[in-house]
């Protein structure tokens, strides 16, 4: 008799028709099965801002803006390129805004759009000549841009220099700013998931996958590439100009590796390539960095390591373990040794 | 102003020698083994900082200390391609993201222990200083030309005159092939990391003595040698001292002439013109193809 064993088997649920996104839906149930992890999310979201304190209020918005950078992150990555600095968005959206209300003492409600576009524009322009690098060195100069313009405005003294630009017309409250955040923010996840079905978005996938290909298939690249950066610096330059009116000042700060490293920290842990991972990830990691605002710059090193373990030991990221676990069920089917099973197969009916 | 051309000529000669040792470790991890070392400014800073314990903790003398360190550092590249490269290895993002964050960590850990006072400083090889053409130089600056020369040389015939070099040279160049040679992949990763960091280690050592130890050292010394080694190229050692050349009198050019204020914008826009329009690098030879579309 042969010892029984067990593994883990994985099932897809029966739902899912033919890849991860087409569904064949038959009743309310599946409707709900797809529905209900959405709607939970949305649900719970929604009402948050108005059961928080002053201070959590202020962590909820740090992790929006977060969460935008994130999402823009995930959108060039989804094109294959790998930003190093998301602060460069970041910053020239808050100092568009800023120039804009202290030049022409534009309104917030004029402002952030224009920024949001004028700066989408600018670093589209701005990092056209750098679209053909690959990989790291992509990386690398989105590194360097928005330390290089801190410098820059260090040197000139322009736009304030160090000083920054100061006593911006403030939004109307923090509740509101909230609810404006979170909807831009639900917005992108859905609508870049969204865009990512439809064939244009297949078109920005292959562009990671096998640009050359997307060549080949006489697609000008660069042009599409030029369309997605445009796209991702949107959600960015829109967080850098409303988080500028919100703290009614921007300076160099405003580039500071802050703001490229936390998003990136977040897309590694929630999961790159899902526009919703992002946003898990950044809801995580920005309220435990303030739960760990106690430990000064120990902090740095501790989502350090958390950032080193996930890439080393998950690197999936959370979201696609999560959505894995509820697509699939597993159950344990009994193991024999090949032999044994083999044999056991021939006698046993 | 006579004056200020010849200050400029031996202070960018002596910029230039910092540049190239700084940015030396870097660029060979980078060029033998494809992996970007971010970590390397805090595995510089580290070693700045273990040497400081040695010399005050232990009492060491100043050349055991100065040996261990190096040893430790370069033991410690190892440790970090075995645990933590190998398993992202190919995945270009995940090794960036993953270094880096280990170089973060590394600085900001000594940042929390508050290695940041007055009191934080290695000791110069020699005391004492030389007067060349109405400059004063200190010995120090001289030791760090020195250096650097005598380290490119060693890496030169190292890589190309030693089995274990050609072997690396080999590994970067076309790594199947090197494969179907016997060579083994990891170990010549393995190797070159270490190398790498106990570079950063010796650049550590001989630099460091010119002024404080300061955290944020660690982050300038990673973006110095990623401009030297984005703009000389991979793989290239007269790239790399080209480049360095380039660099180090730009830098002190616009220091004197501009403003300091403009030094750090040189690297900077190094970086970013270099990638724009020759993302090859000066001198980089094998890369060119495949960096573009």
């Amino acid at each position: 008799m042969a010892k029984m064993a067990y593994r883990k088997e994985r099932v897809d649920r029966g739902i899912k028709a033919r890849t991860d996104d087409i569904f064949a839906l038959s009743s309310f149930r599946e409707i709900l099965y797809l529905v209900l992890p959405r709607l939970l999310v949305i649900l719970f979201l929604l009402p948050l801002p108005l059961f928080l304190g002053t201070y959590w209020q202020k962590v909820m918005l740090i992790t929006l803006v977060i969460a935008l950078l994130a999402l823009s992150w995930d959108l060039l990555a989804s094109v294959g390129l790998v930003s190093l600095g998301q602060a460069l968005f970041f910053g020239v959206g808050g100092y568009l805004a800023g120039f804009l209300s202290t030049r022409w003492g534009w309104y917030p409600l004029f402002t952030i759009p224009a920024a949001t576009l004028a700066g989408a524009v600018f670093c589209t322009l701005l990092l056209y000549p750098a679209l053909r690098l690959r990989g790291i060195y992509f990386g690398l100069i989105t590194f360097a841009l928005p330390l290089l313009f801190m410098r820059v405005i260090e040197a000139t003294k322009i736009l304030g220099g160090t000083e920054g630009l100061s006593s911006l017309p403030p939004l109307p409250g923090t509740t509101i700013e909230l609810y404006i955040l979170l909807v831009v923010a639900l917005g992108c996840v859905f609508g870049f998931r969204r865009m990512f079905d439809t064939d244009y978005g297949l078109v920005l996938k292959a562009l990671r996958d096998n640009d050359r290909s997307v060549e080949a298939g006489g697609i000008n690249v660069q042009w599409y590439k030029a369309q997605a950066v445009f796209l991702a610096a949107l959600p960015a330059t829109f967080a850098g100009a409303f988080l500028t009116h919100h703290y009614q000042f921007v300076g160099m700060p405003a580039f500071a590796l802050d703001y490229s490293i936390l998003p990136l920290t977040s897309v590694v842990l929630g999961g790159a390539g899902s526009f919703a991972g992002a946003v898990l990830g950044a809801c995580i990691l920005v309220p435990l960095s303030e739960v760990l605002r106690a430990f000064g710059t120990l902090r740095v090193v501790i989502y350090s390591v958390v950032l080193v373990i996930f890439v080393v030991g998950l690197p999936e990221g959370i979201f696609h373990y999560l959505q894995r676990k509820y697509h699939q069920f597993e159950r344990l089917v009994p193991m024999e040794e090949v032999s044994n099973g083999a044999r056991a197969g021939f006698k046993g009916y | 102003m006579e004056g200020n051309l010849v200050n400029v000529l031996i202070y960018g000669l002596v910029n230039s020698a910092v540049l190239m040792l700084t940015s030396l470790g870097f660029s060979l991890t980078f060029g033998l083994s494809g992996v970007a070392n971010f970590a390397h400014g805090g595995l510089y800073l580290f070693t700045g900082y273990i040497t400081w314990m040695f010399l005050h903790y232990l009492g060491l003398p100043f050349l055991p200390a100065a040996l261990f360190s190096i040893v430790i550092v370069g033991l410690i590249g190892t440790v970090i391609y075995r645990l933590i490269l190998m398993p992202v290895r190919g995945i270009v993002l995940s090794e960036v993201i993953a270094t880096f964050a280990v170089g973060v960590a590394i600085l900001e850990f000594f940042r929390w222990r508050g290695f940041v006072t007055y009191e934080f400083n290695l000791p110069s090889f020699v005391k004492g200083s030389i007067t060349i053409a109405g400059v004063n130089v200190d010995y120090q600056r001289l030791f760090i030309i020195a250096i650097g020369i005598g380290l490119a040389v060693f890496l030169w015939i190292f890589s190309h005159y030693t089995k274990t070099g050609l072997a690396l040279r080999g590994m970067a160049q076309d790594e199947y092939t090197a494969l179907s040679l016997g060579i083994e992949s990891d170990w010549a990763a393995g190797l070159s990391m270490a190398l790498g960091s106990a570079l950063a280690a010796v650049a550590a050592l001989a630099i460091l003595p010119l002024g404080l130890i300061s955290i944020n050292i660690g982050y300038d010394v990673l973006l110095v040698a990623l401009a030297v080694t984005v703009l000389g190229g991979l793989e290239s050692t007269v790239g790399l001292m080209v480049a360095s050349l380039l660099l180090g009198y730009a830098v002190i050019i616009t220091g004197t002439y501009l403003s300091p204020h403009w030094m750090e914008v040189v690297y900077l826009a190094a970086i970013v013109l270099g990638l724009a329009i020759k993302p090859s690098g000066l001198f980089g030879k094998f890369k060119e193809l495949e960096e573009r579309v």
